[in-house]
């Protein structure tokens, strides 16, 4: 609603993409940003509260318990009570992989206690990232640049790449569980008999597997949304002037995805980051393959307040990745965009 | 006379050889397609393979179709024993209608102000925005649980509804700023100049340009709140329960029995609508496409 | 000042958040005794909610039913929970923490019960509550009591059982030892030997618990302290690496869970196979079956005699913030009575917890396992009955799973074992 009342109070048409200080400074620009950021401040005011809601509040309170202590028993009456205040004690033992003793104490995590395996769940949560992303990034572009083609049948490729999206993940991992059983398909088919879950890099393999097939749909269809963007003339003027196909691709398509590719790239990141699903029902962990939601999930049946604070550091370590890929890797929509875009010319 | 003739020829070979490119450049496009089909679809075949299959066989591994029978999809719509499959299926399309409409619409606002406006705090409010992306999804449920007890909103279809908005509005609003960035915005200045108000120009100029992007983000929109289980899992009830949750209730005969037919015939089920709104929209993708390219 | 009007909507937003904040914090740290709660509500009647896992077979909805028409003021409704253990007990903590009085009967799975008890979030089943056990039988009951007072009814019990191929064995194994002397069969006829589930899951807690247990070990002492550092439990683990080294377990069983195991055996590739008792239904009637004729059950072998099984099951317990408790104690009562016994075991195949009922000889010839099950059971030892379950069996998890798969000495498995429970014990 607020863009049908736009026009009125916004009085000097914005100019595309053209960043304002390049116009004459003066009392009428100082007016127009002001007058903007009014506008501005409606229309996000709505997305802003959605989120403060639902997810801002979880972590707000998330933080607060992580500075308490879990519940401990009572010996004598064999209850649960409240653990107290716990400083920053949730953090450091999650860090350092330390684990309380009966006299207060602490001492490193003894292998097959939740403490013991922060370190190689936050690499496994790496490997999976880095892996997955980049074969569903090449993958995608491929899938993109073949879809964006007009040939006959390509309304039904374009259908049968979203079906792997398509199926809740909750099929989509009890189907590879199935496929990757020891006397499944994929054995079957290749004549070969593989412990699928059961050793370290088949199990991480049919994690990678399962999860670039499942969401390679999505960063095909982004790119390929932003592969639509592009005019026709200008792959036209290319070609007439001689450009070979992989100069089309790197001079033209390339930057001019590049912002669309971004963020599908971004926010494909933040999700193999938080991977939970496939990995838990595919191995429950075992092998190396506890990402650190699985050991989030396995910790909250353990003790909410240290499941917190990981929760936490699993946020903040997101959010270091994010910011560096906004800040170093162009990921920022605004500014990048605004640089380069063609909304310039 | 001569050089004409050899100029012909040259043309000739010239045109032979365009084509020929041509014609290897559409076989290798289509050789491509079916790699992607097959990559795509294979998987999705055996799901409905073993969705066909009898009970008694679910571990057979024969590639064609054997033992067919239909019981596991009668199973899957079977409501006597509790199962609300049928009505699973018609939540989890008004759940994912709704949050796709509100997300696209309270989205393209912000994404509006967020590529359009200049205002201060712009690069706090992305971040803001990017960092609701950014915590473990299993670590929300409890407070959210919580919170929901207290307002009574358990079981009800705002609790299922409103955390799915937020889960899909950061890529909304980051995809349709992103496309928003690169619209040629000089159109909407001359449409204003023929006389349109901003919001008819935004309407009729800018928004059939956005089409592509979207359509895009509507189907990446509606297909997350279709898979979202977490959440679903715990705040639903038997009335609004979405049909993730509802698979995962199917059960086998026997307690301990993976029901794994069952199981993939409501995936081949669950799939179905989804393909049809692809294709559906497909045409509205096209026709951005088309309408991007007058210009 | 425009500044401020744009941070207008947003600083409603953030205000909004630490209202809430405020509202629920703190809400999954503190958990109090719950004394007050479990005095509430004693003499209450009216209408409860019965809360169990999916209704596999259709027995609670009958059941609901009858009791219902016998009871119109105080009418039972049924919530169905998933299918995966999980789930269900993720769901019952939401609820009993959020204090929510509309939970007032829950189906406890049997690892669950000291965890809900140490909460404070069962009705103790003494005094008014108290409810008569002496026709169970005895481990069942163990394992809904925490320190020394019952906290759920036992409803059904679950208890392993070893198959064997009766046309290639003619006499079933007792003990552990003659069990792989007779892998030279499996041998001859090409096929593996023994498998149980060691895929790390919840499984493999029951199958390493029950070689620790069967060997004459037990992964915790009578006060709750891990007690791994004896010769048997290495006896009782060593057994199952042994096995996996020399083949006598087939190298696949460690991605199998039952259903992955229960396929092996039906396919004819297994001699003698531990499962619980829903094979014996599946492995007689389902089509691709090849062994319907050849279907043996035995106790689980032991050491000298039949093993110890690690015990299944659920029960009924009651939730301290419902209303209506002395409707529930009889709703409860109900579900245990011999009548709702038998139709648990005729319709749902669930493994009754009367005693008397295994010898019910209408009861036998429809499952014929009962017999061998009433001694699985009477030689059970409920999994590690402790509050802080999810951590014990997550260090007997990892720690078996590395040592059946030759990563670590049988030794070093129980010794980290040991000091991961002890951690765990310790809280944080």
């Amino acid at each position: 609603m607020a863009t049908e009342v736009g026009p009125t109070p916004v009085k000097t048409p914005a100019s595309g993409g053209t960043p304002i200080h390049h116009g004459p400074k003066g009392v009428g620009e100082d007016n127009k940003i002001l007058s903007q950021g009014k506008w501005a401040s409606w229309l996000l005011a709505p997305t802003i509260i959605a989120l403060a809601v639902v997810i801002v509040y979880p972590i707000i309170s998330a933080i607060v318990m992580s500075f308490q202590k879990d519940a401990g028993l009572d010996p004598a009456t064999g209850l649960f009570t409240a653990g107290g205040p716990a400083g920053i004690q949730n953090y450091v033992n999650w860090i350092a992989q330390q684990c309380g003793t009966a006299d207060g104490g602490t001492v490193a995590c003894p292998p097959g206690t939740l403490g013991a395996q922060f370190w190689t769940a936050t690499q496994t949560t790496f490997i999976f990232t880095i892996i997955t992303v980049t074969l569903e990034t090449i993958l995608g572009f491929w899938m993109a640049m073949i879809m964006a083609r007009s040939f006959k049948g390509r309304s039904l490729v374009r259908a049968a790449v979203l079906v792997p999206w398509a199926i809740p993940t909750a099929v989509t991992a009890q189907l590879w569980l199935f496929i990757f059983d020891f006397q499944g398909i994929a054995n079957k088919l290749f004549n070969a008999s593989i412990l699928w879950t059961g050793s370290e890099w088949p199990a991480k393999w049919a994690v990678i597997i399962a999860d670039t097939w499942k969401t390679t749909p999505f960063m095909a269809l982004l790119i390929l949304a932003g592969l639509q963007m592009i005019p026709a003339e200008v792959y036209e003027a290319a070609k007439v002037d001689g450009a070979s196909a992989w100069q089309r691709f790197r001079m033209i398509t390339l930057p001019l995805v590049k912002p669309a590719l971004m963020v599908a790239i971004l926010f494909r990141t933040l999700d193999a980051l938080r991977m939970f699903d496939l990995p838990y029902i595919l191995t429950g962990g075992a092998n190396n393959t506890t990402t650190l939601s699985i050991l989030v999930i396995n910790q909250i049946r353990q003790g909410f307040n240290s499941a917190a604070a990981l929760s936490t550091i699993t946020f903040i370590i997101i959010f270091l990745v994010a910011f560096i890929f906004v800040r170093f890797l162009g990921a920022n929509v605004v500014e990048q965009s605004g640089a380069t875009g063609k909304g310039k010319k | 006379m001569s050089t004409g003739t050899a100029l012909r020829a040259e043309q000739d070979r010239g045109r032979r050889a365009a084509q020929n490119k041509e014609k290897w450049a559409q076989g290798r496009t289509y050789i491509s397609a079916a790699v992607i089909l097959i990559w795509c679809l294979a998987p999705a075949y055996w799901m409905v393979v073993v969705a066909f299959r009898e009970v008694g066989f679910t571990y057979d591994t024969s590639i064609f179709p054997t033992h067919v029978t239909l019981d596991n999809f009668i199973t899957a719509f079977d409501t006597s024993f509790g199962n609300r499959f049928g009505q699973a299926l018609l939540n989890s399309i008004f759940i994912g209608v709704v949050v796709t409409a509100i997300s696209l619409l309270i989205g393209v606002f912000a994404a509006y102000a967020l590529a359009r406006l200049n205002f201060r705090f712009k690069f706090l409010v992305l971040g803001f925005i990017l960092g609701a992306s950014m915590f473990p999804g299993v670590a929300l449920i409890t407070p959210l649980f919580q919170l929901f007890t207290n307002i009574g909103w358990m079981g009800t279809y705002q609790a299922l509804i409103i955390p799915n908005i937020s889960f899909v509005l950061p890529l909304t609003v980051y995809t349709m700023t992103s496309f928003f960035r690169e619209m040629p915005w000089e159109l909407e200045e001359s449409a204003r100049v023929d006389g349109c108000t901003q919001g008819q120009a935004f309407r009729k100029v800018i928004m059939p340009l956005a089409a592509p992007a979207i359509f895009t983000t509507a189907i990446l929109a509606f297909i997350s709140s279709w898979n979202e289980f977490l959440i679903a899992s715990q705040l639903s009830s038997d009335a609004t329960q979405p049909v993730t949750v509802a698979i995962a209730n199917f059960a086998g005969a026997q307690p301990q029995q993976i029901p794994y037919t069952a199981i993939m015939a409501a995936g081949t089920i669950v799939t179905i609508p989804l393909v049809i709104l692809v294709l559906v929209f497909q045409r509205k993708i096209v026709a951005g496409l088309t309408a991007g390219a007058v210009k | 000042m425009k500044t401020r009007k744009f941070l207008l909507p947003v600083a409603t937003a953030g205000v909004l958040a630490l209202t809430l904040s405020a509202c629920g914090g703190g809400g999954g740290g503190g958990t109090t005794a719950g004394g007050g709660d479990a005095a509430n509500g004693l003499d209450g009647r009216g209408p409860i909610t019965y809360v169990q896992g999916k209704d596999n077979s259709n027995v609670v909805r009958p059941l609901i039913a009858k009791w219902n028409a016998a009871h119109p003021n105080e009418k039972v409704t049924f919530k169905e929970q998933t299918d995966q253990a999980d789930q269900q007990h993720d769901d019952l903590v939401q609820h009993f923490q959020a204090k929510d009085a509309n939970y007032d009967v829950a189906s406890v799975d049997v690892v669950w019960t000291a965890e809900f008890a140490a909460k404070g979030w069962l009705q103790p089943l003494k005094d008014k509550m108290a409810l008569d056990t002496s026709a169970m039988l005895k481990p069942t009951v163990d394992s809904a009591s925490y320190k020394d007072t019952l906290y759920a009814a036992p409803v059904s019990s679950d208890g392993g059982i070893l198959y064997y191929r009766k046309d290639l064995v003619p006499t079933p194994p007792k003990t552990w030892d003659e069990m792989m002397q007779m892998c030279s069969i499996a041998k001859e006829n090409k096929i593996g030997c023994f498998s149980g589930q060691y895929k790390q899951y919840e499984g493999l807690t029951v199958n390493a618990s029950e070689a620790i247990n069967s060997a004459g070990g037990s992964v915790l002492d009578k006060d709750g302290k891990p007690s791994l550092n004896t010769p048997e439990a290495k006896a009782g683990l060593e057994n199952l690496v042994k096995a996996f080294a020399d083949g006598n377990i087939p190298k696949e069983a460690i991605t199998y869970q039952e259903e992955e195991s229960r396929r092996a055996f039906q396919s004819g590739n297994l001699l003698f196979h531990r499962n619980w008792p829903y094979v014996y239904n599946l492995a007689t009637t389902e089509g691709a079956s090849k062994v319907k004729d050849k279907l043996g059950m035995a106790p689980l072998p032991g050491k000298d005699g039949p093993g110890a099984s690690s015990l299944g099951g659920h029960s009924a317990a009651i939730s301290v913030y419902s209303k209506n408790k002395a409707t529930a104690l009889d709703f409860v009562k109900f579900l245990v009575e011999e009548e709702q016994q038998k139709f648990f075991a005729t319709q749902g195949s669930l493994a009754p917890v009367i005693t008397a009922l295994y010898d019910d000889a209408a009861l036998v010839k429809k499952l014929p396992y009962l017999p061998v099950l009433k001694t699985s059971i009477e030689n059970a030892v409920p999994r590690p009955v402790t509050p802080f379950y999810p951590a014990v069996t997550q260090a007997i998890q990892e720690n078996s799973y590395a040592a059946l798969k030759g990563e670590k000495p049988v030794d070093q498995a129980l010794s980290d074992m040991q000091k991961s429970i002890e951690a765990a014990g310790a809280g944080s």
